[in-house]
């Protein structure tokens, strides 16, 4: 399982083989789906040439239900329900092949899943790709990693020694 | 029995309006907002979401203004929410070995790997109300103090260290596990509880469950009814990420992350014709921080074990326990006594009317027959 922090790699380092194409896709798609869509939105604004997305999929809202194991190792359970909108859209490349973008996002606001597919789909595209990466995934990875950061240090904070009394007679 | 009945309705819309104004209360005070509501009643939002079953802040917290801040009325309507949704897919498991701790404690080893983190607690205040509070206004409280060395983000699960020893009972992946995929746990929202449940129904009952009534079987067990002598192994609370594998994608990727409290008792066993002395262990787990609620499953759910245990008292009885413990479910057949019941209580009261008569008619005839010469 892929989380947070763990998945930072740097994507220029690895090959063009399917297999890092899926990894450096999750790693963004991450990006996106855990990004304040405010950043998306004025990420979109300061772009030179907006693309013009086909919607393939609407932006929906539904649920996941989310499963954990008894014990955090044992038999799977369904834990509950969470709220998450999605779309998909079709982003014509510079090149002018077809290129579809998901969107995936814990929540109700479309306008995220909306985004994040458009996003998504322009990653895709050779000619877009490292620009995006650059100046959206790389500063939205470095906000999320600076909030963990953030948790775990205040978190730290917090930790004690305790002492166990030896009762004197 | 409950006959339908018709009309009122003038009286229920103007019901409706009284209750939209005694909801808002003095308009010279201003209206409270869901983002106020969000950030600052987080546990109130974090319950109505772990027990509606929908991690969804946001919602959970129009529910609450929406119920006059009445808890399982915002549980209820967040589960009538629910079932308009459609359900798009079914997550990996959540991994809590890889949460983002917030705050993790055991009573069980002090000097655990990772060390006992606070955070944000109630634990060790004074309850003393804090009428700085009611000053309102000032600037806001300043920042926590961060250490210089952040916590290391790998922390092992205590489960999982004594379980190294083989002092404690290992939790592995169950019977149909491989092969069925998301299809092969069973789903409450989907099929019938029936009995015996199972663990799977179980943990996920409990972690819907209403936490009062949770609360109170877990006291139970405490206090004798179910003999069990329990140890809080460990508690977190923190963020762990869903993934999901998209069918339109193939591959799993992260949608977003949901705050969960996870418990973990652990209790002796003084082992039986098969199985050695150990520690066995009793889950739970939440949707959001609900600390209590994660402990009063966590000991549900290990008393819900007497039938692989051998054990019995009322948390001991899963039908009794399972049956009982959804707070819409009971709220909803508790609450239904105050609609009208005009026709069913007639028939009571004739009923009741007829069987005195007959009682006088009786007691007259036997003073009659005792009064009669003999």
């Amino acid at each position: 399982m892929i989380t947070g922090s763990d998945n930072h790699a740097d994507p220029q380092a690895t090959g063009p083989s399917s297999g890092d194409m899926v990894s450096r896709r999750q790693r963004w798609m991450a990006a996106l789906a855990r990004a304040p869509v405010s950043r998306l939105e004025d990420a979109l604004t300061g772009l030179v040439d907006v693309p013009i997305p086909q919607m393939l999929r609407s932006p929906e809202i539904g649920t996941i239900m989310v499963q954990a194991r008894a014990g955090g190792t044992g038999g799977r359970f369904h834990l509950g329900e969470m709220a998450v909108s999605r779309c998909a859209v079709l982003v014509r490349a510079a090149d002018g092949s077809a290129l579809v973008g998901h969107g995936y996002v814990a929540g109700r606001d479309k306008r995220h899943a909306e985004l994040a597919a458009v996003f998504d789909a322009m990653l895709q595209d050779p000619a877009r790709h490292d620009a995006l990466e650059r100046d959206v995934i790389g500063p939205l990875l470095e906000a999320e990693a600076d909030r963990r950061r953030r948790v775990l240090a205040q978190a730290a904070a917090t930790r004690v020694d305790f002492f166990t009394m030896v009762r004197g007679d | 029995m409950y006959v339908a009945v018709k009309g009122g309705e003038v009286a229920i819309d103007n019901a409706h309006q009284a209750l939209a104004e005694a909801r808002r209360g003095n308009t010279a005070v201003p209206d409270l907002t869901v983002a106020q509501i969000r950030e600052q009643m987080g546990l109130a939002v974090a319950r109505v979401m772990a027990e509606g079953s929908l991690y969804d802040p946001d919602l959970a917290a129009l529910a609450i203004k929406q119920a006059w801040g009445d808890l399982p009325e915002a549980i209820f309507l967040v589960r009538a929410y629910r079932t308009t949704l459609p359900r798009l897919a079914v997550s990996e498991p959540v991994d809590t070995a890889r949460m983002l701790v917030r705050r993790r404690v055991s009573a069980t080893f002090k000097d655990l790997p990772g060390g006992q983190v606070l955070g944000p607690t109630f634990d060790y205040t004074h309850r003393l109300i804090d009428f700085a509070l009611a000053a309102e206004g000032g600037p806001p409280p300043p920042r926590a103090p961060e250490a210089d060395r952040p916590l290391d983000p790998a922390m092992p699960r205590i489960a999982d260290i004594l379980g190294a020893e083989g002092l404690i009972e290992e939790e592995t992946p169950g019977q149909g596990e491989t092969g069925g995929g998301a299809n092969a746990v069973p789903d409450l929202t989907r099929q019938p509880l029936t009995y015996p449940a199972g663990r799977a129904v179980r943990l996920q009952a409990l972690a819907r469950g209403d936490e009062g009534f949770l609360l109170s079987l877990a006291y139970s067990t405490q206090r004798g009814h179910g003999n069990s002598h329990p140890f809080v192994g460990e508690i977190r609370m923190g963020e762990v990420a869903v993934e999901i594998v998209p069918e339109d994608l193939g591959f799993p990727v992260i949608i977003g992350d949901v705050t969960v409290t996870e418990c973990q008792m652990v209790n002796q066993f003084a082992g039986s014709k098969t199985v050695p002395a150990q520690f066995t262990r009793g889950y739970g787990l939440t949707l959001g921080y609900n600390e209590r609620k994660a402990m009063a499953m966590s000991l549900v759910d290990r008393a819900l074990r007497h039938g692989e245990l051998g054990q019995e008292a009322p948390a001991q009885d899963e039908e009794f326990v399972l049956s009982h413990a959804d707070v819409v479910e009971a709220s909803g057949f508790v609450q239904h006594l105050k609609l009208p019941h005009y026709v069913d209580f007639q028939a009571e009261l004739d009923l009741v009317r007829r069987l005195r008569r007959a009682t006088a008619e009786d007691e007259g005839n036997a003073v009659r027959a005792s009064e009669a010469p003999t």
